[in-house]
């Protein structure tokens, strides 16, 4: 697939009404590199001018600071901003909430000051204005329950834009018990997604995988990288994979458009 | 005369503990790093007034909320009554705003007789829950001994504190029918007058013995829980306040910033100002014991009152593991207590040997912590268990390389990978090509 980077708009002496910020994720996980291509078909179907960083973009330092390591978070946000600066990036989109949290809340005492926008109020937007049409079909009537990441959740108050989404396919969205300002953790979140969790009696991906099966949905929707990984492990822990699938919002989307 | 005495010895008592115990809460709270917090009054303002005062955040849960609040109008308007023992008290006189306030004095003193009932059957109410129906939160395992006899302590001394103003009552209108000196007319008083029929065959001077006993055991005793609140969970009824006007306002999602850092980090990048004055060394990175977290992380201990719905909320404690928020609060305030008496008594203070990471806290639970905010948000008055656990876990990084080795691994991929997976930087842009 043709994607721009920064480098070469740059070099043509052109700016990007915005730069779609992957995340390490999305860049590398076999999984979540799917949904980057999802995101990626849509922003090109109703015609963004995006660009990526590409070979230039590296990790925004999250997962070392929830982990406590300030010096290499605040090592990699100074690079990451001199890049961002040095493009005089304005706009940022991203599909990661953990990217979205950092390069928004936290690059700004670091001085990076850029709009970032998660790909779900993307996605919200562009039905909104109109960009992106979706017409009642393979979704209709379809069991959708969507999983709340607390990175854009609790963390940033984003709990109606990937709703909002989900409804314009017309699928019949059902909540879990918990969710919203109570949504119950994957377990992937502060750094937990790079090592095994600590002696209980249970994974918090499978207490959060029972709740989602329990809603009877067919198709649990996600919006973050991790959350992706966690509930998919754990519909795969109950054998549940060949009827349950775990979907990010721009597959969805994408879906819906026949972009797949 | 006497009377008058003993009561201003009384006060003076109290007086003296609640401000001896105020002097050290205060030292202990200021034990912890200085840090402005003087931004957005007016947010911080409405905080106060909607989660505090309006106590917003207890109606997400409707049955303890509304009981609550019943012992929380009771106890700020009973309140009110107790200004008129304290002048009667000094001055020596009997019900000094009856006579002033007339007919309005009847109401008054029925609201506050059916606030004392609501009250009383609240606190029936929590203790069934607590002891009878033994909701989940209460029985946790950082709920020992001390802090379920807290509970009960609590809920029984405002139940016998009521029972003794409807007695009181209840005397007092038997000796104004009897007529007796200085027992002002208060009207009828409907609540305690089912009382009556316990009084109304006793003679004159027994009466006026049980209806000053009443009154004495009254205004000792709320005197007393005085004292004991500032020792116990129960600050919270002051301490919320505070603690909501100063709780962040910045996106949960918001990780503090170390200024400090930044400095060393903009040295090694070559992008320091060369104008820029240093920040002050830091003491340590990130905390080892409470002198290290910022004042408000302390001040935010005392607020707490070990209600456990951040602990009911945290996904790591609801799947068996160690960590619970509400430990978290509890031991940071316990190690607090535990230099603040040592000093008292001339010993070592913080310089004791020991720490809230390793003595309190364990590695163990600060590790399980999936920084979701759960515990953020469940909290009634905004405090923030996960504040202190980045900082814990910054200590440990940083002073002691003492992570988990699959997160130094981590570490280690994103300094030389640049991701948190050892995939080669190259790679990156490979989803494109697929």
């Amino acid at each position: 697939m043709n994607v721009v980077t920064m480098a070469d708009m740059a070099a043509k002496g052109e700016s990007p009404e915005v730069l779609f910020w992957v995340g390490c994720a999305g860049s590398f996980d076999d999984r979540y590199k799917r949904v980057t291509r999802a995101f990626v078909k849509i922003l090109q179907a109703v015609n963004i001018n995006f660009a990526v960083l590409g070979p230039e973009e590296t990790c925004t330092g999250d997962p070392a600071r929830r982990a406590g390591n300030e010096f290499l978070f605040q090592m990699q946000a100074m690079s990451n901003i001199q890049v961002l600066n040095g493009y005089n990036i304005k706009k940022i989109v991203t599909a990661c909430p953990h990217c979205f949290n950092t390069i928004k809340n936290e690059y700004p005492e670091l001085g990076g000051n850029y709009e970032v926008i998660h790909h779900s109020a993307f996605l919200q937007q562009l039905i909104q204005e109109g960009k992106i049409k979706v017409e009642g079909g393979s979704f209709k009537g379809k069991k959708i329950t969507y999983h709340d990441s607390c990175y854009l959740g609790r963390a940033n108050n984003i709990y109606e834009a990937p709703r909002s989404v989900l409804e314009a396919l017309d699928a019949d969205l059902v909540e879990m018990k918990r969710c919203r300002t109570t949504g119950l953790c994957c377990g992937a979140g502060g750094a937990q997604m790079f090592k095994e969790p600590e002696k209980g009696d249970k994974d918090i991906n499978i207490e959060r995988t029972e709740e989602a099966l329990a809603t009877g949905a067919t198709t649990i929707a996600v919006a973050c990288p991790f959350c992706m990984t966690m509930l998919s492990d754990g519909v795969k822990g109950k054998e549940r994979e060949n009827d349950v699938k775990v979907k990010d919002l721009a597959e969805l989307i994408a879906e819906s458009q026949g972009l797949q | 005369m006497i009377q008058q005495a003993l009561f201003v010895i009384t006060l003076g008592v109290a007086i003296y503990f609640i401000r001896k115990r105020v002097l050290r809460l205060w030292a202990n709270i200021k034990q912890g790093k200085d840090r402005v917090i003087n931004d957005r009054p007016g947010e911080r303002l409405s905080n106060m007034v909607l989660v505090a005062f309006g106590q917003k955040k207890m109606f997400k849960k409707f049955i303890p909320a509304f009981l609550h609040l019943f012992i929380y109008v009771g106890f700020v308007v009973i309140n009110l009554e107790v200004l008129e023992f304290i002048i009667d008290g000094v001055a020596g006189t009997h019900r000094i705003f009856a006579p002033y306030l007339g007919g309005f004095y009847t109401v008054l003193m029925n609201i506050f007789e059916f606030l004392a009932l609501a009250v009383l059957l609240s606190c029936v109410f929590f203790l069934i829950r607590r002891n009878v129906l033994k909701i989940k939160r209460f029985h946790a395992a950082e709920l020992t001994a001390w802090p379920r006899l807290d509970a009960n302590i609590i809920l029984c001394t405002e139940i016998v504190l009521m029972l003794a103003i409807l007695n009181m009552n209840a005397a007092d209108q038997v000796l104004q029918q009897l007529g007796a000196d200085h027992y002002t007319p208060t009207g009828k008083l409907v609540l305690s007058s089912f009382f009556v029929p316990l009084y109304d065959s006793l003679s004159e001077t027994a009466l006026a013995v049980i209806e000053r006993g009443a009154w004495w055991f009254h205004i000792i005793g709320i005197l007393a829980f005085a004292v004991y609140v500032t020792y116990s969970k129960h600050l919270h009824i002051f301490l919320a306040f505070p603690n909501t006007y100063f709780a962040n306002l910045e996106p949960k999602g918001h990780m503090k910033n170390m200024p400090v850092v930044t400095n060393e980090v903009k040295l090694m990048l070559g992008l320091a100002d060369a104008n820029a004055t240093p920040p002050a060394e830091p003491g340590r990175f990130g905390a080892r014991d409470v002198r290290d977290l910022s004042w408000n992380n302390l001040m935010a201990a005392y607020s707490c009152t070990e209600c456990g719905r951040c602990t009911a909320e945290c996904p790591a404690n609801l799947t068996g593991k160690k960590l619970s928020p509400r430990k978290i609060m509890m031991d940071t305030r316990d190690r607090m207590e535990e230099i603040g008496k040592s000093l008292e008594s001339g010993g070592p203070g913080a310089e004791d040997g020991k720490f809230l990471l390793g003595d309190y806290i364990t590695k163990e639970e600060i590790n399980a912590c999936t920084s979701c905010n759960a515990c953020v948000e469940a909290c009634p008055v905004m405090i923030n268990p996960l504040e202190i656990i980045l900082e814990l876990r910054r200590y440990v990084a940083m002073e002691e390389s003492g992570s988990p080795a699959s997160w130094n691994s981590m570490f280690q991929n994103i300094e030389t990978s640049f991701a948190p997976w050892k995939f080669p930087p190259s790679d990156r842009f490979k989803w494109a090509q697929d």
